[in-house]
């Protein structure tokens, strides 16, 4: 089964040739079945080749690595690019993320653009995505992911910018890719000294692209590259990553991707695209273990992020915005797992976070498509009568990722601050701040919940009369993934409970090597891992109490905490609000001058008199040449005969003056 | 390039022999020019004019035609001398290759026939 | 009877199916003389067939005088698709230039065998006999519209320079006889890296006359003078032929006998190259671009393109530069038999030209036929995902191996000069608007098939190039 892995990517393919070249042609009906079907397809392929690898494991667990290779693509000396494919824990674990999160967005889709005019645009566009993330991940070297990696990029701006009729859309999707950019310059810097790095080495035999080379000859020869090398490597990857992960500095684009139709919020935010970080550095968690400096950054940087975008969903009315946010922050986290080298807990965090997010979205979106398109929370609540079913889902999504024991979120995100704590390279400051930060994203939530679905109903009239819950094409997939979202948690519970831990034994083959040279089990005690463990559902629970207090029981504790902080308050609320005017800071450092540069310097001066006159002067000198050369074919044969012995004397004379 | 010597004398033979015969003819060639011999012929034609005369395409079809045929025998010839040695070692292979080659030139002679390259009208 | 004579089964399979077209021509009816094409083409499968046969087995056959390693056989394919693509396109066109008659098919089966016997001679001789074959029969072609007064003067210069040229090449023969006592390429090829020439100066004055002898046939600058007339001049359908098949003979011939039997001068030779190679860009791509018919633009851009496969020879590395030329030589094969098929279809209403109404908004009128121009256009120019680019990629990358920093750069700076007036042809056809009273032809059954396997072949060379460079590693390992 492992053999046909190659048949995941082809299915989305198939369907964006069948909706791209003959979607017009096709009844309505037939699109989004057909492109559910397609993505539907590889998830079965990918729940078989899952069991298959799980039996070759079993049978022995050094059979976990498997490459199908499919053709050379391009081969030139050292430089072999190869479309190949592997399979291991960690790329099926994606793969599994990817089409089965992926095909639920795809039928909710069905229903959620079912007036859309462009449909079959539209779900070109998604399963071309589709088909880039599965590249991404499933690409067993650096060039096939980056192919991924691009195309990923590609269909973020060809989605958010969606209804490119609408300015705030089209602009939106153009930062998704020029932020996309920046990160991926980076990325491929990286790639090309790893390249580099690698082919020069004396002994290095493998090809300097794919992973399995690679991973295997620095484990092997812990010290053959110095450290240096590693750091900058692994720093250009990174920032490869902040950008795709929307991490700081690069996370700016993220919150402005809602522009594009919600399930591809749901998408981008869940299943695809911003996943797409943290596995490449669990991916090359080789390298990042070799560079500990970096790792440490990625710490940093994963939990800053975390607090950062926490503070700003504190303010947000705006319901899709609240969840960016929250996305950005979860991503912290995750990163904040592979920065202490805990990159199961890391992976784990992107499993749960894909089915609560997508089911956030979704959710979001089944209201937003109920309310017509209104999505700010101020004009919502009291929706829970009218919309049992996505009031129900929504709720177990949000105890979910609030932390709040038994549900999928307090696992991750518990293992990923146990980690933080107790691991080699984790620190207690990491730790505090993590859980800082959790008690923001409880709060958030409920408090979107709280406005959403509880109080006094806000809704104008006139949508009032239309209230009602989504139709089953959408509802059923938020059914789904609530079950997923509740349950998922379980596949990873902690060992002081003493029972398996499903998850971190299927993916230990993958990290078994490149780590246990640096990371030895974690050396906590159980007392201390039960401790934080109770202040972290405490920490949930408080968020969960205040935000009740604040939002549905008692309005008056709200009013009295504003007073009394009175001017304090009003400077806080409205820097968050505005985002810490990141958006602006970046407009007048980065955004204004390039443009001041390009429009005065390079446009009008470079552009218009150097360029312009270099290249029409080229151009005239080449058509002006190009008409004498053309006198000189006179047509007569003694000419050309004088021409060709001309030829000849030079060519004697080469030889005759060496 | 002791080994050339026969192609050396070879080339002197033959330009012995086309000398010789020019001498020879122009020795033994009566010699009278009498007026009649010099004045013009009966049809008024000067008989001094240029040589450069337009022959009919005709005769390059032919004598081309016949120098690829020619060729064919001569072809024919060290094969033949060569026969004889070397069919222990060649074997059917010898009578093969000749009758392939025959058999193309028979296609083209056949071709030449029909296109009617024989015919001089 | 031992089984080197079926070295050149290939050859002896197009022999005699050309035979067997003109014994076919002498009982056929005029109108039913297109069938002849039908023949052809099978004789043209089935020789392509017996390559495959014998891939397996490279030797030398002939005492030493023809070798059927990867380089020869690849070479056949080229010379075969190009052979097959040609025919296919011809059948119609010959009957619509009123010049339907059998000895085009044999003459194109015998300029092919030619070219086949130029890519796997071991020895000068050889490749000289293969050279005559295929030049003959082209001089013949190239005058086939015999009431066309531009296809005979055409026929006559290319002939009467192809002469010329070949005096040339013959007496560059006699000379490296003269100082290295052999014509066989494997011979030389020791003498000279042994040092044992009997005269330096000799030997030079033999390579000088060989370059001359191989540029005229290639067209590079200042032996390319007879091609754009020839070219213009020529039926279109043998245009075709002599810029991908006839080209390419060259090529294999010029690789063969620079990248093996003169390889060890290589640092003798590469000068004069470079030199010429850089001419032949730079005229071939500047002239092209004063060019108002598209027919005359695609002879100068005929000429560049030498320049850069002139490239490969130049990199000097049997295995890097033999690889890379032939697989630039399939997908320029393929390109421009396309390119010059749709120039056939255009100009049966007369002059093609840039701005004339034969390309002015050819995407409205004819969609897929714009598209596969536009594609074989960018090919060309060497814009991925074509076959093109990935040729050029190859050849640069070959040039940059062998440290030929600025052959490489200016190979690169001709590429995008040519972008030029190759978009143009897109430019006219999608942005124009089409001249009213256009009438609509149709295509041929030959001509879509030409044109589906060529978009076929283009994309397959420009997407998945690794499995054809597989075919091509070492592909002179008779005398490595």
């Amino acid at each position: 089964m492992i053999n046909l892995v190659w048949l995941v990517p082809l299915f989305p393919l198939i369907g964006v040739f069948i909706n791209g070249f003959w979607g017009r042609k096709l009844p309505r009906s037939v699109i989004g079945g057909l492109a559910s079907a397609m993505v539907g397809l590889s998830f079965i392929v990918a729940v078989l080749i899952f069991f298959d690898l799980l039996r070759q494991i079993q049978a022995d667990h050094h059979h976990f690595y498997h490459e199908v290779h499919l053709f050379t693509w391009i081969s030139a000396g050292a430089f072999e690019a190869n479309i190949a494919f592997l399979v291991d824990p960690l790329s099926t674990l994606m793969m599994l993320v990817v089409t089965g999160v992926g095909f639920l967005i795809h039928v909710y889709s069905i229903g959620y653009m079912d007036d859309e005019p462009s449909l079959a645009r539209y779900f070109t566009y998604l399963n071309l995505f589709t088909f880039a993330m599965l590249l991404l991940v499933l690409g067993n070297n650096f060039l096939l992911m980056f192919v991924g990696w691009e195309g990923v990029g590609l269909c973020s701006y060809l989605l958010i910018g969606f209804w490119f009729e609408k300015q705030s859309a089209s602009d939106a999707g153009k930062k998704a890719f020029i932020v996309n950019r920046i990160g991926d310059f980076a990325f491929i810097l990286g790639v090309m000294l790893t390249f580099s790095t690698f082919v020069n080495l004396g002994d290095f035999e493998g090809n300097a692209l794919n992973f399995y080379d690679l991973f295997q000859y620095v484990i092997e020869h812990p010290t053959a590259i110095p450290t240096w090398t590693f750091s900058l490597i692994c720093l250009l990857l990174f920032l490869g990553a902040t950008g795709k992960s929307a991490q700081i500095p690069l996370y700016v684009w993220l919150p402005d991707a809602m522009e594009g139709p919600t399930p591809v919020s749901a998408l981008i935010h869940a299943a695809t695209m911003v996943t797409a970080g943290i596995y490449m550095v669990a991916r090359c968690h080789v390298f990042f273990l070799n560079a500990p400096d970096v790792l440490a950054v990625v710490a940093v940087i994963g939990v800053v992020t975390a607090i950062f975008s926490a503070t700003i969903a504190l303010v947000q009315t705006d319901i899709k915005k609240v969840l960016a946010y929250s996305t950005v922050s979860q991503l912290g986290y995750m990163f904040l797992g592979c920065g202490v080298g805990a990159f199961t807990a890391g992976i784990f965090h992107v499993m749960t976070h894909a089915f609560f997010k997508a089911l956030l979205f979704m959710g979001a979106g089944s209201v937003i498509h109920a309310l017509h398109h209104e999505q700010d929370i101020r004009n919502m609540g009291g929706l829970k009568d009218y919309m049992p079913k996505t009031r129900w889902t929504f709720l177990i999504a949000t105890i979910a990722i609030a932390g709040i024991p038994p549900l999928s979120g307090f696992f991750s995100k518990d293992e990923i601050l146990w980690y933080a704590f107790s691991s080699e390279f984790g620190h207690w400051g990491l730790w505090l701040i993590g859980a800082i930060a959790a008690f923001m994203t409880s709060f958030y939530m409920f408090r979107l919940y709280f406005l959403t679905f509880h109080g006094e109903c806000r809704v104008d009239h006139h949508t009032k009369a239309h209230l009602h819950e989504s139709p089953s094409v959408m509802t059923v997939p938020l059914i789904i993934l609530a079950f997923l979202a509740a349950v998922g948690g379980f596949v990873g519970i902690p060992h002081v409970f003493h029972v398996p831990n499903l998850l971190h034994d299927f993916l230990h083959p993958v990290f078994a090597e490149g780590t246990e040279r640096f990371m030895h089990e974690s050396h906590g005690a159980a007392s201390t891992e039960f401790l934080l463990m109770a202040i972290s559902v405490l920490i949930a629970l408080a968020g969960l109490f205040l935000a009740w207090n604040f939002y549905l029981k008692n309005p008056k504790w709200k009013e009295k905490y504003e007073s009394a902080l009175d001017g304090l308050y009003t400077v806080a609320y409205r820097t968050l609000w505005n985002k810490y005017y990141v958006d602006e800071l970046y407009d007048l450092v980065v955004v204004k001058p390039v443009r001041w540069t390009s429009e005065r310097v390079l446009w009008k001066f470079g552009d218009g008199v150097v360029i312009e006159g270099i290249v029409n002067g080229v151009a005239k000198v080449t058509v002006f040449t190009g008409q004498m050369f053309r006198l000189a074919q006179t047509g007569y044969i003694q000419n050309y005969a004088v021409s060709i012995v001309i030829g000849l004397i030079i060519v004697f004379s080469y030889f005759m003056l060496k | 390039m002791v080994e050339y010597l026969p192609i050396l004398v070879m080339f002197a033979i033959a330009i012995a022999m086309a000398v010789v015969i020019l001498v020879l003819t122009h020795l033994l060639g009566p010699r009278q020019d009498d007026p009649v011999k010099l004045s013009m012929y009966e049809s008024g034609v000067n008989p001094a004019q240029d040589s450069k005369v337009r022959f009919s395409v005709k005769f390059y079809l032919v004598a081309i035609l016949f120098v690829l045929f020619d060729i064919e025998v001569v072809f024919l010839y060290p094969w033949a001398v060569t026969y004889k040695t070397l069919l222990s070692s060649l074997g059917w292979l010898m009578f093969w290759q000749m009758f392939i080659f025959v058999a193309v030139l028979l296609v083209g002679f056949g071709y030449v026939w029909k296109k009617g390259g024989l015919q001089w009208d | 009877m031992d089984n080197t004579v079926f070295t050149l089964l290939p050859l002896m399979i197009l022999v005699g199916f050309s035979l067997l077209v003109l014994v076919a021509d002498m009982m056929l009816a005029r109108e039913q003389r297109p069938a002849l094409g039908i023949v052809a083409l099978i004789g043209v499968i089935v020789s392509l067939i017996s390559c495959s046969w014998l891939w397996n087995a490279p030797q030398t056959a002939w005492s030493d005088m023809i070798v059927s390693d990867h380089f020869a056989l690849f070479s056949y394919i080229i010379f075969l698709v190009s052979t097959g693509l040609t025919l296919l396109l011809s059948m119609r066109y010959l009957s619509e230039e009123d010049i339907q008659f059998g000895e085009y098919y044999a003459l194109l089966l015998l300029a092919a065998t030619g070219a086949m016997l130029m890519a796997s001679g071991l020895d000068l001789m050889t490749i000289f006999i293969g050279l005559e074959i295929l030049s003959i029969s082209v001089y013949i072609l190239a005058g086939f519209a015999r009431r066309n007064e531009r296809s005979l003067e055409s026929a006559l210069k290319y002939f009467l320079l192809g002469a010329f040229a070949t005096g040339f090449f013959l007496y560059g023969i006699a000379m490296v006889y003269g100082a290295t006592g052999t014509t066989n390429i494997k011979v030389i090829s020791q003498v000279v890296s042994e040092g044992t020439i009997r005269s330096q100066s000799f030997l030079w004055i033999g390579i000088a006359l060989l370059v001359a002898g191989f540029g005229f046939k290639v067209a590079l600058f200042p032996f390319h003078v007879w091609t754009p007339d020839v070219y213009e001049g020529a039926p279109t359908s043998v245009t075709a032929f002599m810029s991908t098949a006839v080209k390419a003979a060259g090529f294999a011939a010029f690789g063969r006998v620079f990248l093996s039997a003169l390889q060890p001068m290589h640092a003798d030779w590469t000068g004069i190259l470079w030199i010429l190679a850089v001419f032949t860009m730079f005229f071939g791509n500047i002239t092209a671009i004063a060019q108002r018919s598209v027919k005359r633009m695609l002879a100068y851009s005929s000429i560049a393109h030498a320049g850069y496969m002139l490239i490969a020879i130049i990199a000097g590395d049997a295995n890097l530069s033999s690889g890379s030329l032939l697989f630039y030589l399939l997908g320029y094969a393929f390109t421009n038999v396309a390119a010059f098929g749709i120039v056939i279809y255009l100009s049966r209403k007369g002059e093609t030209e840039f701005d004339g109404k034969d390309y002015a908004g050819l995407a409205i009128r004819h969609p897929w036929l714009a598209f596969v121009m536009a594609v074989c256009m960018v090919s060309l120019a060497g814009i991925p995902p074509t076959a093109g680019f990935m040729g050029k990629f190859y050849i640069f990358s070959a040039a940059i191996k062998a440290k030929f920093y600025w052959l490489a750069v200016l190979g690169v700076i001709n590429s995008v000069i040519s972008v030029y007036y190759y978009l143009r042809v897109i430019f006219v056809m999608y942005f124009e608007k089409p001249a009213a009273d256009y009438v609509h032809g149709t295509l041929s059954l030959g001509m879509k098939i030409v044109l589906i396997l060529s978009v076929i072949g283009i994309f397959q060379l420009g997407t998945v190039p690794g499995s054809v460079m597989a075919l091509l590693q070492n592909s002179m390992m008779v005398f490595q």
